[in-house]
């Protein structure tokens, strides 16, 4: 079998990686090809299992040995019991949720935190692409026109402060990155994060 | 299933190997089936392939389909024409490894090609049993092989495989013998026959009963059904294709001929395929087991069995951890079936691995090359096999 290479992450999931425990029990919702999961269960031997909703992602999971279900995150999320996980992760996916209040409150149903991360666009070349071109705002983390994008949720990091008021929970913990789309490294931003992050990452419960 | 025995394109195989058999329940300790019925001695034809290891913790089971047999992999003689069902999938360094697992495949009880059937002498009568044969259910076949098993030492198994009806033993295993299996990859499969599939299965035993050769089963002496059973066999057939898969290889092509014939010969391709597969199915299969298997098939009911009509309490037993592969076009057990299946086990907190392949061919596509299919079997293998001496090791 071919093992992956499990250092080269990119870095938004290198953070996230960070802030879970070892051991933990994990879900990923939209894991991709595994690339996060296989890590966690290689160097924190946690127990981890994803969903996904492309056959041959699925099929890549598989084959690394990672237990994967085929299938839509709003489904599937709800066939877990409480409290089911020590952390559930929905890593840059929340800008292609319908109902994003009922997701966020499934993923804490299940799990005891969630790890939520979006590209922002309240970043400067977003605001700068709008004021200056009058077009909607095309950009490395969101690289779609209006009409073919499947990111139907346009985020910033103090909309999701906000919306954590209004659904009602807490946010543990937040990074702001700057990091290329799949870019393996990047680096944490702490002046004007709205500003200058592309990514947020929170830890929420 | 078709019969899609294919040779290794690389040429690789586990080689020779040899049809054996059990044979237990002698009376008058005769097993007691499903229904209440007794049966006695029954004998199990098996085959293995691969070396089990000391601990006896590398046991794969394969459990065979509606036509299938023991014979899953490699070759009885060198000058031997055809490999085993499932030789793309078993052997040295594929899906199933023979270098690594030791692989099991019995033919079911009810079957015709080695293990106790209609077509096998009744001890009592000294002839074929034919309608004598009590009817047999999925459960009894997966008792059979649980007796096997025992026979050959074995308490642990790494993995139970199988698609179709061999999907549903699969099932049956991981709900009877729950402390016995560690993984399972039911494939194509469902927990139960939808009613198109009972319908289907009906026509075919009435092909086969309408057959005056079948006699009430009794023909073993004179002229076999073998009109009806290949009717039963090309009804089959449909149900294992598809639309797609059809239209792709047939289309409505002449068979040998500009033109039609105007009269009732095979004149499309498609005619002559199916009856060139009916032909070929009565030399080698019995029409009473056909009835057998097939009715066991549309009894079975997990949900009713061991959930009192609920998949989720129907699972609640199992340990195993799972991988469960459905196929786009299969329309006999379609890949909602498998999906109803998957949210039961992972309703039960169950290890679950989901996964729909893309395929035109039908329910036939599991049985067909899928580098996907194999690759996802092997993956998951390696890591039930990993997490399983970790287990091991932590005790």
């Amino acid at each position: 079998m071919m093992k992956p290479e499990k250092k080269k992450m990119r870095f938004d999931l290198q953070i996230i990686a960070s802030w879970i425990e070892p051991g933990s029990k994990v879900l990923d919702l939209g894991c991709g090809e595994g690339e996060l999961l296989y890590f966690l269960k290689e160097d924190k031997q946690i127990e981890g299992t994803g969903i996904e909703r492309v056959e041959s992602k699925v099929a890549r999971c598989i084959e690394k040995g990672l237990p994967v279900i085929q299938g839509d995150i709003n489904e599937e999320i709800m066939d877990y019991q409480d409290n089911t996980f020590d952390y559930v992760i929905l890593s840059q996916t929340l800008q292609q949720v319908y109902e994003p209040s009922k997701l966020i409150q499934a993923l804490l149903r299940i799990g005891k935190r969630g790890i939520v991360s979006f590209p922002n666009f309240s970043h400067w070349r977003v605001r700068l692409q709008l004021l200056v071109t009058g077009y909607a705002p095309i950009t490395k983390q969101l690289p779609y026109e209006w009409f073919d994008t499947p990111n139907i949720r346009v985020i910033t990091l103090k909309d999701f402060r906000k919306f954590s008021k209004e659904v009602g929970f807490k946010i543990i913990k937040e990074v702001a990155i700057n990091t290329q789309n799949q870019a393996k490294s990047g680096k944490i931003i702490k002046f004007l994060p709205t500003l200058f992050a592309t990514y947020g990452i929170f830890l929420i419960g | 299933m078709s019969e899609y025995i294919e040779h290794d394109i690389n040429n690789v195989t586990v080689g020779l190997v040899e049809k054996e058999s059990y044979t237990f329940a002698e009376p008058p300790n005769e097993i007691t089936l499903e229904s209440g019925a007794r049966l006695g001695p029954v004998t199990i034809a098996y085959e293995t392939c691969g070396q089990l290891n000391d601990d006896r913790s590398n046991v794969v089971l394969i459990c065979h389909a509606l036509s299938g047999d023991s014979h899953v992999a490699g070759y009885y003689s060198e000058d031997d024409p055809k490999p085993g069902w499932w030789d793309i999938m078993v052997g040295p360094g594929k899906g199933i490894d023979t270098d690594k697992y030791f692989v099991v495949c019995s033919n079911i009880l009810g079957s015709c090609i080695g293990s106790t059937g209609p077509c096998t002498y009744n001890p009592k009568t000294v002839e074929p049993y034919g309608l004598d044969f009590p009817v047999v259910t999925i459960g009894d076949m997966v008792k059979c092989q649980k007796a096997l098993l025992d026979h050959l030492g074995i308490k642990k198994i790494l993995s139970v495989i199988g698609g179709s009806i061999g999907g549903m033993q699969v099932l049956e295993w991981c709900v009877s013998y729950p402390e016995m299996v560690v993984s399972a990859i039911p494939l194509a499969t469902t927990t139960r026959h939808s009613t198109m599939a009972i319908a289907f299965n009906e026509v075919a035993r009435q092909a086969i009963m309408a057959d005056p050769n079948w006699n009430n089963g009794d023909y073993y002496s004179g002229s076999k059904p073998d009109l009806g059973l290949a009717v039963a066999r090309m009804i089959g057939h449909i149900t294992y294709l598809s639309d797609e898969s059809m239209r792709i290889k047939f289309g409505r092509r002449l068979q040998d001929k500009s033109d039609f014939s105007f009269n009732f010969d095979a004149d499309f391709q498609v005619e002559s395929y199916l009856r060139y597969q009916g032909a070929k199915f009565v030399d080698r299969f019995d029409a009473n087991s056909f009835l057998y298997i097939t009715k066991a098939s549309d009894y079975y009911d997990l949900e009713k069995q061991h959930g009192n009509g609920s998949a989720v309490e129907a699972f609640y037993k199992a340990r195993a951890k799972f991988l469960v592969i459905s196929f786009t076009s299969d329309w006999l057990y379609p890949t909602y079936q498998s999906r109803a299946m998957v949210h039961a086990i992972k309703k039960n907190g169950l290890d679950v691995s989901f996964c729909e392949i893309e395929a035109d061919w039908g329910h036939d596509a599991f049985l067909l090359p899928s580098e996907s299919l194999t690759a996802m079997v092997k993956g998951f293998l390696e890591r039930v096999n990993d997490e399983t001496r970790k287990e091991e090791d932590a005790l």
